[in-house]
């Protein structure tokens, strides 16, 4: 069943969009994308592959992205959050579904289609040690979007780099170091000054920080920030850090298994969680303060992640869930507005959790359920 | 009752690049039945501490003394050291898949582990053995995983059979170095729960080496805060979090998001960790401190009671009054840095305040001048 409003004809902006865009005009959203699927298959046998089944890595989402916002996506290992990414940055085709970018259908376009596409979408990756060539020097690899997409040459190029290298916080001297030259904090300034080169309107941020140390963390935050307040940037910015997404995000999209388990504005998901996964993974974060930490009842959930190959029927959650009921497992509920909540705050559950729930008191008794 | 006593521990490292100064100087206890969190950054010297202590750092030069159970860990044999490793004093790493042997079932690694501490236990009773401890901390149907291979196992599952192994010899002592940091926080608390868990069953002294804060407010009951291979304040859990005096410690709690309002600026510390091989003069934390004075640049600050418990000892040359997150500590800190900043320290704090935007500097930016 899709995870939208309802059919398309009856959607209240357009097809598949699970948040109602009030007060945001259609030419405000950056990024659209529409019951994107990506399954990757699994093969087996020796000469002749043969397809045994599919990885359900993202599994018919729906979200959209305003100019200038910042859409935190949080969600646990093999949630699909990276493949989403991967998917709206063109850089995996998609199964089924469409990816809009700036009015734009841009789903599995050609490479030479895709080419000014990708001017506009960059992205920022996690380990800031293996995703910088460690043989070549800073000021290359900075200019790299300049030299692959020519647009600056010669002592142009130069200046830009240095330019760029100053905007981040580096100094603009080691324009010819290398990056093992650079410690991690550095080595992420230099990802988004490379990033950045081509004055993007996108930057998908692949837990940016969470290989960082927390007070280079906030160094690392801070120009993310400053940058998109100046450039008028959009992020889709993935991590599984709760804390560093409540700060950075305007929404937020909780995923688990491939799907979308809520939607929202940030406020309303942190305040008011409807998913009981969501509410799981915000007990389940580390508080840096011992008395909140002693006062907080924590919802253990049972289990590990189930395998995407073979997600759970119905609601994919329901084997981990403490609320789960028959029907969680018969049928799958619908992304929509759950007791009462506001257009923009939708969650696929059929028990959505009340305000003051006491969940950890529904969970069953620690033995373990496989 | 003190059931390891460690006294300046020093370590270091013979490197083609130089000496490698990984800790120096640290001294501290633990307790029967009691978990100590050991917080630092990467480089800090957490990890180094504690492998030197099980005799797992080769080749370095080590003085200082690690007293456990009226033995010092640090004089041992290896023959001698095999048996307190494991047998009295166990360890969970932070990746257990490497720590795993992938040829081997899980089983087998631990039956194993168990008879070659104890060769009268019979291959039967070590492999039942290994069922009852996989399920003691949590695996489902551990009769049939005990004949799993690691790769069968979930990452959870990985760091519960590592729990197990460290388990398997009731140990008095359990050494976890980021135990849940390669784990999903939904997992992370689960394993985190066990953990607490079996330590109060068993009476265990825990030593819990983490990066994570929140890692550290939910178990410590003591909490070790290390900076470029030393010990920056050392508190009960509390005080730390409360009521912290280094700079450092109290850098480090501002710059985690949840300290500032959602969308705000973070308040980071300004800089980069030092180099251990070149370290700076003074105390090591000066080149980002934004409460710089003149005798930071040349006095390395040794450990003294601070605030009002008495159990709580810093590191640093602000006054012991000045400990906390109140504008009164504050007021005490300006006060301190105002009159002991000469032109030198004055320097020192430009260079803090200009390396970071936004970066808070005692002193500068229309807080009172410097000179």
């Amino acid at each position: 069943m899709p995870a939208s409003t309802g059919p398309a004809d009856t959607a209240p902006v357009s097809t598949g969009q699970p948040v109602a865009l009030e007060g945001i005009l259609e030419e405000d959203v950056l990024v659209r994308v529409e019951h994107v699927t990506k399954h990757f298959p699994v093969r087996a046998g020796g000469l002749i592959r043969r397809t045994v089944g599919q990885v359900q890595a993202v599994d018919d989402v729906s979200l959209v992205i305003p100019r200038g916002k910042t859409l935190g996506l949080v969600g646990e290992t093999g949630s699909g959050k990276s493949t989403l990414a991967r998917c709206v940055a063109g850089l995996v085709p998609v199964t089924s579904g469409r990816v809009i970018f700036d009015g734009r259908d841009v789903t599995n376009l050609s490479r030479r289609a895709m080419r000014p596409v990708r001017r506009d979408v960059q992205m920022i990756f996690q380990d800031p040690y293996s995703s910088l060539n460690p043989r070549r020097r800073v000021g290359a690899i900075i200019g790299d979007p300049f030299a692959i997409h020519r647009t600056a040459t010669g002592g142009e190029r130069k200046r830009r780099i240095q330019e760029l290298m100053e905007r981040v916080g580096l100094n603009p001297e080691h324009y010819n170091r290398f990056p093992a030259e650079f410690s991690g904090g550095q080595r992420q300034r230099i990802g988004v000054a490379r990033a950045l080169a081509l004055r993007p309107k996108l930057i998908i941020c692949d837990e940016p920080v969470s290989a960082l140390d927390v007070s280079i963390q906030a160094q690392v935050l801070n120009l993310l920030a400053d940058l998109q307040q100046d450039y008028g940037l959009t992020y889709l910015f993935i991590a599984h850090d709760l804390e560093v997404v409540r700060h950075v995000s305007d929404s937020v999209a909780v995923m688990y298994l491939g799907r979308i388990g809520e939607l929202g504005p940030r406020d309303d998901v942190y305040d008011t969680p409807r998913h009981p996964y969501t509410a799981a993974l915000l007990s389940a974060a580390p508080a840096a303060d011992p008395d909140t930490a002693a006062a907080r009842q924590r919802i253990i959930l049972t289990g590990d992640v189930p395998s995407p190959i073979d997600p759970p029927s119905g609601c994919r959650f329901h084997p981990r869930c403490p609320k789960a009921r028959p029907l969680c497992s018969e049928q799958e509920p619908q992304l929509e507005p759950r007791l009462g909540d506001a257009p923009t705050h939708v969650a696929a559950c059929h028990f959505p959790v009340e305000a003051g729930e006491d969940l950890a008191a529904a969970a069953p008794a620690r033995s373990e359920v496989s | 009752m003190t059931l390891l006593e460690v006294r300046d521990l020093t370590v270091s490292f013979n490197t083609a690049d130089g000496v490698v100064q990984a800790v120096r100087g640290v001294s501290f206890g633990v307790d029967a039945g009691r978990t100590l969190g050991i917080v630092g950054e990467s480089g800090s010297g957490k990890t180094v501490l504690t492998q030197t202590l099980l005799g797992l750092t080769p080749g370095a030069d080590i003085s200082g003394s690690a007293r456990f159970d009226e033995r010092d860990l640090l004089q041992l044999t290896e023959e001698e050291m095999r048996h307190i490793r494991g047998e009295r004093i166990s360890v969970i790493f932070q990746d257990p898949l490497t720590s795993l042997h992938p040829l081997y079932k899980v089983g087998w690694q631990i039956s194993e582990l168990i008879r070659a501490h104890d060769k009268s236990v019979s291959k039967k009773d070590a492999a039942e053995r290994a069922v009852e401890l996989l399920s003691r901390v949590g695996i489902p149907r551990a009769e049939r995983r005990v004949n799993d291979y690691p790769h069968q196992f979930s990452g959870g599952m990985r760091q519960r059979a590592m729990i197990a192994m460290a388990l398997a010899l009731s140990p008095q002592m359990i050494i976890a170095d980021e135990p849940t940091t390669a784990l999903d926080a939904t997992v992370q608390a689960q394993i985190l729960d066990l953990l607490l868990r079996l330590q109060r069953e068993s009476g265990t002294a825990l030593i819990m080496i983490t990066h994570d804060l929140g890692v550290v407010a939910d178990i410590a009951d003591e909490v070790l805060v290390m900076y470029a291979g030393r010990a920056a304040e050392k508190a009960p859990k509390r005080e730390v979090f409360y009521t912290p005096h280094h700079p450092y410690t109290k850098g480090l709690l501002e710059s985690i998001p949840s300290s500032s309002a959602a969308g705000d600026r973070l308040r980071p510390i300004a800089g980069q960790p030092p180099s251990l091989i070149n370290l700076p003069s003074g105390c090591k934390f000066h080149p980002r401190c934004g409460y710089v004075m003149d005798r930071c640049l040349s006095e390395e600050p040794d450990l003294r009671q601070v605030g009002e418990s008495g159990f709580h000892n810093s590191a640093c040359w602000l006054p012991a009054g000045a400990a906390g997150l109140s504008e009164e500590a504050e007021e005490l800190r300006e006060e301190a840095v105002h009159e002991e900043r000469g032109e030198a320290a004055a320097e020192v704090a430009e260079a803090v305040a200009a390396d970071v935007p936004g970066v808070a500097v005692v002193g500068i930016e229309g807080e009172g001048a410097a000179e």
